[in-house]
């Protein structure tokens, strides 16, 4: 058993450099608090751990099903005013109403799914697009139960001391994208779902040819990514002890995107590098209050957006694949007769030992 | 009352419609879903502000700067920016969305987050039926009608209207034809500007002039587009002023109706589009049907 362990680890992860990179990297995280303990550092790093979450979960959805959702907050949304609900009027505790916030969420998903399985490309794009904000007007209109555009204060924390809150998401975290990735890994011999799902993304009426039914698939990956989604949702209400209209405002559901597009497409892995890049760059830029040129009013903070968003169009002109793909498409190379993932420095495959030129 | 519901429900449609022709054009040509489209009427908006408050410039040669402006901005960012990354839609949607959010932030920067307003073209209120309507409504109705009927003729009428409907049916039979497709999107985009700023010139005086002004009427836009049929320019004419009524309806005649509208404009189109999925007016192909 513990062999058959060590040899996975050696011919899995030691023999291809972008999963070594990734395993340091998550390790490393483990590591952070005994660091540094700085109430800001960790509160931003908290904050990353919740999106990345969130982010995944829009690439299963959208990325893996060519589905493009522009409504992703609403899972967000629902899951923490649902939280934020619960323990107002029941006083729940977040152990309970986390978890029932994502369940609220997936049932979130099966709704909009009643759309969203009729409809296609730009037309599901903008049916989920409209659904946050339908939900954002019934919220504003009932200002005496849902506390209206200041939203409902005063949650539980999360837990006791920032840095349980930041062990909390970080295994949240790393367990939610481990189960999203088994999911869509198209190799495994465990789970059917990877494959089928690059099927339907990459013509769904062979797909469906071959015996799929796509509607199936297409309610799971809703449910999926919104259960995901909620969870991320629920966390952020009780981090921030707050749920408000910023969580189901369109410019989360954009920001999504971005992170996700940024780092690369279904592959899971990009929504999480994008996340860590761009969240962390963003909070950099807020705190760098140097004028543009001397003796300017203009400062470097307030341009933030500005920088992003011409940052986030250079990387889709010159890197459509997203920055992690592109890194890792130069770190590795597919053997062309077994398809085994080779460091891009070997001439030869490892496992069938063909010439990788 | 109800004429005001009236007059009101007809300025909010006709600006719609603008917004939502120009948009359901270049998505018929190009086929790309631009969503900076409606920031460009925020340009025009800016642009009216600029040059007779602090240039101090009369209204027309405001409006002559601000429209070819507004269409050169268009122009140049969709050269240096989209024309080449046009076949991958979802690309092109996040990068028009980031030169949204550049125009926005170009503009607090400029000008500061600051609610401003824009001059009345024409001061002033007629009597009609025994209420006070403002130049500016009568003045938007007209501009709309107008532009609304040289569009119609362009499409129909001219050579260029031709080849601007051969290339949104068939971009490559157009090309075959012999017909220079770029130079034709190109043309379709300088049009959409131009629609969009003028919508926002003609809005400027009527509506609160300030960075995020382009975000609610994306929004209604789209749903516009989407309720008519992407597309199809005579479907989003005739949704812009059903979704326009139903928003000026909700205000009206629901208490809240303020926080509401775009939520019940938002819920017809949804149910529309699950009763008849391609829209009023959408086109679907055989082989696209699930």
């Amino acid at each position: 058993m513990l062999r058959r362990l060590f040899k996975d680890i050696q011919g899995e992860i030691l023999a291809i450099p972008g999963r070594l990179i990734a395993l340091i990297f998550f390790i490393l995280l483990f590591f952070i608090p005994l660091i540094t303990q700085e109430y800001y550092i960790l509160f931003v790093l908290i904050l990353v751990n919740i999106f990345v979450i969130f982010a995944v979960s829009w690439d299963f959805v959208s990325g893996y099903t060519g589905q493009v959702s522009f409504g992703h907050a609403f899972f967000f949304g629902v899951a923490a005013y649902t939280a934020a609900l619960l323990n107002k009027y029941l006083g729940l505790q977040p152990w309970a109403t986390i978890p029932l916030g994502a369940i609220a969420a997936t049932l979130a998903g099966m709704v909009m799914c009643l759309p969203a399985l009729r409809l296609r490309g730009p037309y599901l794009s903008l049916v989920t697009l409209a659904m946050p904000l339908i939900l954002l007007g019934i919220i504003k209109a009932f200002p005496d139960v849902t506390g209206g555009e200041h939203g409902i204060s005063g949650l539980p924390a999360l837990s006791g001391s920032r840095m349980s809150d930041y062990y909390i998401t970080l295994i949240v975290m790393l367990a939610s994208v481990f189960i999203m990735w088994k999911l869509t890994d198209s190799r495994s011999g465990m789970v059917r779902t990877g494959i089928i799902l690059h099927a339907i993304r990459e013509d769904e009426i062979a797909a469906r040819a071959t015996g799929i039914n796509t509607i199936r698939y297409k309610l799971f990956a809703f449910i999926v990514g919104g259960f995901f989604a909620g969870l991320a949702g629920g966390l952020y209400a009780h981090f921030l002890k707050i749920a408000g209209p910023a969580t189901l405002d369109m410019t989360l559901s954009f920001q999504v995107i971005i992170w996700t597009v940024f780092g690369g497409i279904v592959s899971i892995y990009g929504a999480v590098v994008g996340v860590y890049v761009l969240y962390p760059l963003m909070e950099l830029l807020r705190q760098f209050n140097v004028p543009v040129w001397p003796g300017s009013e203009i400062m470097f903070s307030d341009m933030r957006f500005l920088i992003f968003s011409a940052m986030v169009i250079a990387i889709l002109l010159f890197m459509p694949e997203g920055v992690a793909v592109w890194i890792r498409d130069k770190m590795e190379r597919q053997c062309p007769r077994c398809k085994l993932s080779n460091a891009s420095w070997r001439r030869t495959c490892r496992a069938c030992g063909a010439s990788l030129y | 009352m109800f004429q005001a519901f009236v007059i009101q429900a007809l300025v909010t449609g006709g600006v719609y419609a603008l917004l939502a022709v120009g948009f359901s054009l270049i998505f018929g040509v190009a086929r790309m879903v631009n969503l900076a489209h409606t920031s460009f009427l925020m340009l025009a908006a800016y642009g009216m502000f600029y040059t007779t408050y602090r240039l101090g410039l009369d209204v027309f040669t405001a409006i002559l700067i601000s429209l070819v402006a507004t269409i050169i901005i268009g122009l140049v960012s969709y050269k240096l920016f989209i024309d080449r990354i046009r076949e991958h839609e979802v690309t092109v949607m996040l990068i028009t969305l980031a030169l949204a959010t550049i125009f926005q932030e170009s503009m607090i920067l400029a000008f500061g987050a600051h609610f401003r307003e824009a001059p009345t073209l024409i001061p002033g209120y007629a009597e009609i039926f025994a209420v006070k309507v403002m130049y500016q409504h009568l003045l938007t109705i007209a501009v709309v009608a107008v532009v609304l009927l040289g569009m119609w003729l362009l499409l129909t009428k001219t050579k260029l209207g031709i080849a601007i409907r051969a290339t949104a049916q068939d971009a490559e039979i157009a090309n075959l034809m012999g017909i220079n497709v770029s130079n034709i999107l190109l043309v379709a985009m300088g049009i959409a500007a131009a629609l969009a700023s003028i919508a926002g010139i003609v809005v400027a005086p009527l509506w609160v002039v300030f960075p995020y002004m382009w975000m609610s009427p994306l929004v209604m836009i789209m749903a516009i587009v989407v309720l008519g049929g992407l597309g199809s320019i005579k479907g989003s004419l005739i949704a812009a002023f059903i979704i326009g009524l139903v928003e000026v309806a909700v205000v009206f005649y629901l208490p809240g109706g303020s926080f509401l509208r775009s939520a019940i404009a938002l819920l017809v189109m949804v149910i529309i589009l699950v009763v008849r999925p391609e829209g009023l007016y959408g086109i679907v192909f055989e082989e696209e049907r699930l």
